[in-house]
């Protein structure tokens, strides 16, 4: 009762289906003559009918269809994807979605976007009527197969559905045969069908629609004269609902399985996670229970390496070393099986800036860079809601309407750049736009009346920038229906803070904006480097650090109220931790600098001793602690006491302001 | 029990007919499009493949005819299982080599007994 019951992989497949039509959809949009595009979105939809009808998913099976016959036309070369086409779509994918996500929900709208989509159809269609139209002949066609034929496979409805789809065609089913109930068997068929065909097709198109049916079956088909009576064409009318209670019977057959699948109902919750990669499938959550499980792993073999090391038996320690060689390979696969590329989560605003430039009536180029860059697979879930808020308040709060673009002398069209790259231990995806910028005089304004700050009080740009993030803060005066849904800027940044990351704000008036969200590259488990000062340890995130170095004797002295080192002809800030942890301990007479890094700005963390490379297992702080900004959380050590983990991006910024108040003094 | 190749795009209809196949004892392999569906029927002895039709990379006529080209695979069953019920497709389909052609969706005991006539020849 898991990820192999098909029911529950089909609506992960579904998923999967909807999104790249929508995205097909979104590239075809710009590349219309693009075939292989077309064909892609095609074949999305066709299997999407396919495996909809396979469990029980008829009216999205239905629905679905109508897009995949449009497609094929377009496929073909007898359609051509034009906006409207394509608008009309998305629209229907929406309600596909809705379908796909509950067989059962009434399917209000569907009527509507069918005929939309028809609508964007005939304009084609009309032309190719005009352009073919070879002379129509009416067939009569009349078969019936061996009594056996159900049990073999072959499904006369489906043999009708392909003759309905040559042409007009009167269906009527010749019961003469059918035995008295007591001698029959559900199993057998026993109707023959008298079909009227009404085609431009010729003979042999008739004749291939049978090519498969096993051979002892009687077929004729005949040419009809042109003109018919009208009573003939009552009395075939009259018996078509005798031939779909044989329809709907048909289908029966097919759907006995069905309740068994719908058993699985409950379990499919699990399937709402979308997994990367085509090959093997498996619920979030087990992946979760694994890394924990491998968290542990790797405390116990910290612990085993402390006994190891304190022990005289070369056994031990060649068999410690193994395990630590294969736990920490573990932890790597491990962390390697859940990263998965940003593009994930970029492809679904595409089709928001498509929504909100319609809406806002603006004109929105979306640009997406780094979709490559990987991230862990909750982390990138937890992301989708903050950026949608970003992006938004781009689109809509960011950019202006065309004509006041024109005005300040900027294109028409404006401009919301999604970028992702990694930094160190960090990704950075930052939201641009190229819009009017942030107003600081109007969120000050706002910030003094909400009573966020005190009039007057001096605030720099950034710290203007900030108060955007504050509870309570909402810029109420431009309310629309996209913006300002009471979910504010201080819940993305609750989430942000959540992920252990940070929010960067900076804008140019007349420019626009940009906002960076520097998230750590996962959630569990890092490499650290583990450091003592004072009487306590620290663990320094590995991949923040550069280099390490000795604070010789002459350097300390020297630099005591100046802390400065200058490191290769650059001048690096450090901050004695030993300070600020204020340990009251004397130094070691060997201190050493850790440089660490955040991309461009470096600062020494000047430490008592380097004890060595640790695996971290990072627990976070308890609620009290959260808002220490020193500390990302914390680690249990090989002898079960705690490490502090040092929060790198603060102490940089420690460390840059150490500079900045230098350089002011001159 | 038989070997037998799935070839779908659709992990669900693989999914499908692998416990439906699964359970009568037949031994399930899977492929994802034509070309892998070629690679997979050259490294194994299959008794029989089911494929789909449209696909990505190759579609599954191409597929069927570079597998009738090799002649190991000159007689080996090949069912299609497709929501395609074009006449052209199925006179192509046959023409290019098919055994036979089913069309979704399916019953599960519908496929066993197929199969099992077609395994049976």
């Amino acid at each position: 009762m898991n990820n192999t019951d098909p029911l529950a992989v089909f609506r992960v497949e579904a998923q999967e289906l909807l999104e790249q039509i929508e995205q097909g959809l979104l590239d075809l949009e710009r590349n219309p003559q693009d075939s292989e595009l077309v064909a892609q979105v095609f074949r999305a939809l066709h299997t999407l009918k396919g495996s909809g009808a396979m469990f029980g998913f008829e009216a999205l099976s239905a629905f679905t269809h109508h897009c995949e016959t449009a497609f094929d036309k377009v496929r073909k070369g007898e359609a051509v994807a034009t906006p409207t086409l394509i608008g009309a779509v998305l629209s229907a994918l929406d309600h596909m979605r809705t379908l796909a996500e509950s067989p059962d929900a009434a399917t209000d709208g569907g009527e509507a976007l069918l005929a939309d989509l028809h609508k964007a159809m005939e304009g084609e269609a009309e032309a190719e009527v005009a352009v073919v139209s070879p002379a129509q002949k009416t067939w009569r066609i009349r078969f019936s197969l061996p009594a056996d034929c159900l049990v073999n496979g072959t499904r006369p409805l489906s043999l009708l559905d392909e003759l309905r789809g040559l042409g007009e065609a009167d269906v009527a089913a010749v019961v003469d045969n059918v035995p008295e109930l007591g001698a029959l068997t559900p199993a057998e068929c026993h109707l023959a069908w008298d079909v009227k065909l009404t085609t431009t097709q010729p003979r042999s198109a008739i004749e291939d629609v049978f090519i498969f049916v096993i051979d002892d079956m009687r077929l004729e088909i005949a040419e009809e004269p042109a003109v018919l009576s009208d009573e003939n064409d009552k009395q075939k009318t009259a018996k078509t609902p005798a031939e779909k209670t044989v329809a709907d019977n048909v289908t029966a057959l097919d759907s006995a399985r069905k309740p068994a699948a719908e058993e699985h109902v409950p379990d499919s919750a699990t399937t709402q996670h979308h997994t990367a990669g085509e090959t093997v499938r498996v619920p979030a959550e087990r992946l979760d229970e694994l890394l924990d499980q491998v968290g542990e792993l790797m405390i116990a073999q910290s612990r085993l390496k402390q006994v190891s090391a304190t022990n005289a038996d070369v056994n031990l320690r060649s068999v410690a070393e193994e395990i630590e060689r294969l736990a920490s390979e573990l932890r790597d696969s491990m962390m390697f099986v859940r990263m998965v590329p940003i593009s994930q989560l970029f492809g679904r605003f595409r089709r928001l800036i498509h929504d909100l430039a319609r809406d806002l009536g603006k004109n929105i180029e979306f640009v997406t860079e780094g979709e490559t860059t990987e991230l862990d697979k909750t982390v990138i879930e937890r992301l989708a809601d903050p950026l949608i808020h970003l992006i938004r308040n781009a689109a809509d709060h960011g950019l202006e309407m065309p004509a006041e673009r024109k005005a300040a002398g900027k294109p028409e069209t404006g401009r919301v750049l999604l970028s992702a790259r990694q930094a160190g231990a960090e990704v950075v995806i930052s939201v641009i736009d190229d819009g009017h910028g942030l107003n600081r005089d109007k969120i000050r304004a706002k910030a003094e009346e909400n009573g966020l700050i005190q009039p007057g009080a001096v605030l720099s740009d950034n710290e203007i920038n900030q108060l955007i993030f504050q509870p309570g803060f909402s810029t109420a005066a431009n309310v629309t229906s996209l913006s300002g849904r009471g979910v504010g800027m201080d819940v993305v940044k609750r989430t942000i803070d959540g992920l252990r990351g940070a929010i960067d704000v900076s804008s140019k008036p007349g420019q626009g904006s940009q906002v960076d969200l520097r998230i750590p590259l996962t959630l569990a488990i890092i490499d650290g480097l583990l450091v003592r000062v004072g009487e306590g340890r620290y663990v320094i995130p590995l991949a923040t650090v550069e280099e390490c170095v000795e604070l010789t004797t002459e350097q300390d002295q020297r630099s005591t109220g100046r802390n400065f080192l200058t490191l290769r002809d650059a001048l690096v800030p450090f901050l004695r931790l030993r300070d600020m942890f204020a340990t009251g301990t004397d130094p070691d007479r060997y201190q050493k600098i850790v440089v660490v890094s955040t991309g461009s700005e470096r600062v020494g963390l000047v430490v008592d001793q380097i004890l060595g490379h640790h695996q971290t297992v990072i627990k976070p702080l308890s609620r009290f602690h959260a808002g220490v900004e020193t500390f990302s959380g914390a680690t249990i050590l090989g002898d079960g006491s705690v490490a502090l983990i040092l929060d790198v991006l603060h102490l940089v910024a420690v460390g840059q302001q150490q500079e900045e108040r230098l350089r002011a003094a001159g | 029990m038989a070997s037998i190749l799935t070839v779908d795009d659709s992990a669900s209809i693989r999914q499908t007919i692998k416990i439906a196949l699964g359970n009568e004892g037949h031994e399930i392999s899977e492929a994802v499009n034509g070309v892998d569906g070629l690679q997979k029927a050259d490294g194994g002895n299959f008794d029989l493949i089911i494929t789909d039709l449209n696909m990505p990379e190759m579609d599954g006529l191409t597929m069927i005819r570079e597998l009738r080209k090799k002649p190991d695979k000159a007689g080996m069953p090949i069912l299609f299982l497709t929501t395609e019920s074009d006449a052209g497709m199925k006179q192509q389909a046959k023409d290019a080599g098919a055994t036979g052609w089913l069309t979704k969706p399916f019953a599960s005991d519908q496929l066993v007994r197929i199969v099992g006539k077609v395994l049976a020849k």
